[in-house]
């Protein structure tokens, strides 16, 4: 009986073997591996679609898409422990934590292996290059312009920030004060501050109404600001009238969308980040680039990154989600 | 009631004898041959399994979770639990953090560290022991309390910069690819063996276990060997608070998050009886292999952590069943 047992116990795990066998890849591909801060989020599901989505352009190319269950530092060095062990050709992470990381990744470099992080970066000893999903320049510059696209013949618009301390929006509204100028016609009322509250950008937004009656656009350069003004100009039957605009995530503004609150708005495209974080990892992986300050490396579709003196890069202006689009990334993140 | 099972004058043995002898014995057999398999079949599913460096890494995933195992296996056996473990890491961390940015040293930093998780364990022991509430509802409750109390202190925030000497705890290597953790941890597994099966505290650990009145009634002093493995538990997790801290190189509040159901696992799959009374520090040690061994094969495979976490899970519930469907299948 005991044998017999023993002999199951066995087979099962020859059998588990085996289907691991047949899992085992085909090694003459280039091997890259996109790290995420957690399996299961919608943002980086998302991101793993624009790997395959380079892979496949690149030929000859697998994607090892894998993460910690949680978003814990020690989680991802596992996992990066493992992918050293595998000998990949390369690792693009987006890390839970910028320091703890980087000694596992360092090791990963002695190894041959390039890393790259994106989204989220890792401390420059751990990593060849770092991908920002875009810049505060383009980012100041895609606020306004959203608004101005939809005022041809110019018009009031007011900033609905977060608080007065933050950092992010104020740096972003500074930059879009510096490409004012590009938008002529457009005349901004008032600064004010929801402190990223709910209920605070809801009154806010609702002085902003009383206050400029003549008012086109609200711009929102936060998630929770922007969905706040939108359900408040829905709420004063403006919906059509005022256009919410500015930075916000697909999942919450599908409605204001619907409404006709907001026309547009934008955020990264975290597709968009998958696929170029592949095309630089294979760019670097083969020497078809090198990253250093100054450097430029292709991203195929989407154009090429220029790195600054930290090896850092932005890839693009923020993506603008509309009725057009926001179905399908509704569901995303 | 307690009367009676004094009366009875049952033996108190630190392994329960036949038929649970053999049964108990087979055990750390069985999870041998378990271990022996998972690296028969690691090393056929993955070019890379064997490589002393890969290996190396490999015992990372383990030495610091299996430290605070044995001070939880004698727990366990005592009849107690603690699940404040992973949170008591993540407050003895914060404070080795805060204490860096005042400026401690090396030394400085491992008394934080160890105290931290004293002070933790000796909170959990009071609330069991003196005011004899349940541990599983007291340290449920430190769980939370702990690991709070780490992010009041740091929020979104990191605390780092910890001094490069303090870098060998968790990454320093004492020859070749033996790793200065690996050799505390069996050091550790040394002392605690020898503290569980050869001294007199160990087998009034058992006996609390067995049966808490019968002890008390032998003249054991229950309610302070309790005290003292919450101690224990305390001060590995100040310890492994060190070695991830140190092999972190920085400190966030998710620290060790969801380690005290891994540790958990990782006592009962090496043999413990959950309800108290009996197992042996020797499973203890081959599970934790047996973990390590299973997480770095399956990372190897890229196979995802959900399903990592089913695979260990279905493992725990397999290497428990068998002996029992063994004793059914017998009768």
């Amino acid at each position: 009986m005991k044998r017999r047992t023993f002999t199951t116990l066995v087979a099962g795990l020859g059998l588990t073997a085996s289907l691991m066998g047949t899992s085992a890849m085909a090694q003459d591909n280039m091997r890259i591996a996109l790290v995420v801060k957690a399996l299961g989020i919608g943002f980086f599901e998302a991101a793993a679609e624009g790997a395959e989505e380079a892979a496949a352009e690149l030929g000859d190319t697998e994607i090892i898409y894998t993460g910690p269950t949680d978003t814990t530092a020690e989680g991802q060095i596992e996992v990066i422990n493992s992918l050293i062990a595998q000998n990949v050709d390369a690792i693009a992470i987006s890390a839970n934590d910028p320091d703890a990381v980087a000694p596992a990744l360092e090791r990963a470099m002695q190894r041959g292996i390039t890393v790259i992080s994106w989204d989220s970066g890792v401390a420059e000893s751990g990593r060849e290059m770092h991908l920002n999903p875009s810049s505060n320049e383009l980012i100041g510059n895609m606020i306004i312009k959203l608004a101005a696209d939809n005022l041809p013949d110019g018009g009031q618009v007011a900033i609905l920030s977060a608080s007065a301390t933050a950092t992010n929006q104020n740096i972003w509204i500074e930059e879009m004060n510096k490409v004012m100028g590009d938008y002529p016609g457009i005349e901004v009322v008032a600064t004010v501050y929801g402190d990223d509250l709910a209920d605070k950008s809801y009154r806010e937004a609702q002085g902003l109404m009383q206050s400029y009656p003549d008012l086109d656009a609200i711009i929102a350069p936060t998630s929770v600001g922007i969905v706040a003004a939108a359900q408040a100009v829905e709420d004063a039957g403006k919906a059509g009238e005022i256009n919410v605009t500015g930075l916000g995530l697909p999942s919450e503004m599908a409605g204001a969308i619907e409404s006709g609150a907001s026309r547009s708005f934008a955020i990264w495209n975290p597709i968009d980040l998958g696929y170029s974080a592949v095309m630089i990892a294979h760019a670097l992986a083969t020497d078809e680039a090198t990253a250093q300050p100054g450097a430029s490396i292709p991203m195929g579709r989407m154009g090429e990154v220029t790195l600054d003196e930290t090896t850092s890069g932005a890839m693009a202006d923020p993506f603008v989600y509309d009725s057009s689009n926001i179905d399908e990334f509704k569901s995303i993140f | 009631m307690s009367l009676t099972d004094h009366a009875t004058g049952r033996a108190i043995p630190d392994r329960l004898r036949t038929p649970l002898d053999k049964r108990i014995k087979s055990w750390e057999t069985l999870l041998l041959i378990v271990a022996v398999a998972i690296f028969i079949a690691n090393s056929f599913a993955s070019p890379y399994f064997l490589n002393a460096w890969n290996l190396s890494d490999a015992t990372f995933n383990f030495t610091e979770k299996a430290m605070i195992a044995f001070a939880m296996a004698l727990l366990i056996i005592a009849g107690e639990i603690d699940l404040s473990v992973a949170a008591i890491i993540a407050l003895a961390s914060t404070a080795m953090g805060a204490a860096v940015q005042a400026g401690a040293g090396t030394p400085v930093l491992i008394a934080v560290g160890l105290g931290t998780g004293v002070l933790c364990g000796a909170f959990n022991g009071v609330l069991v022991t003196r005011l004899g509430l349940p541990s599983i509802v007291v340290t449920i409750g430190t769980m939370s309390l702990f690991r709070g109390l780490s992010y009041i202190v740091l929020g979104d925030q990191a605390y780092g910069g910890y001094p490069s000497d303090f870098s060998y705890f968790g990454r320093g290597y004492v020859f070749w690819v033996i790793s200065f953790e690996f050799v505390l941890f069996a050091l550790i597994a040394v002392i605690y063996g020898i503290v569980l099966h050869t001294t007199n505290f160990g087998r009034a650990v058992y006996a609390i276990g067995n049966n808490p009145t019968g002890a008390l009634f032998s003249g054991i002093r229950v309610a302070r060997v309790k005290f003292i493995l919450f101690l224990l538990t305390g001060l590995m997790s100040g310890l492994a608070a060190v070695c991830l801290t140190s092999r972190l190189g920085s400190t966030r509040p998710s620290i060790a998050m969801g380690w005290e159901l891994e540790i958990v696992t990782m006592v009962v799959l090496g043999g413990i009886n959950i309800l108290g009374g009996s197992g042996t520090i020797p499973g203890v040690v081959i599970a934790a292999f047996v973990m390590g061994l299973v997480t770095f094969g399956l990372g190897l495979l890229n196979v995802p952590g959900i399903v990592m976490s089913i695979v260990i899970g279905a493992l725990l519930i397999g290497v428990i069943a068998l002996p029992r469907l063994w004793a059914m299948r017998r009768r």
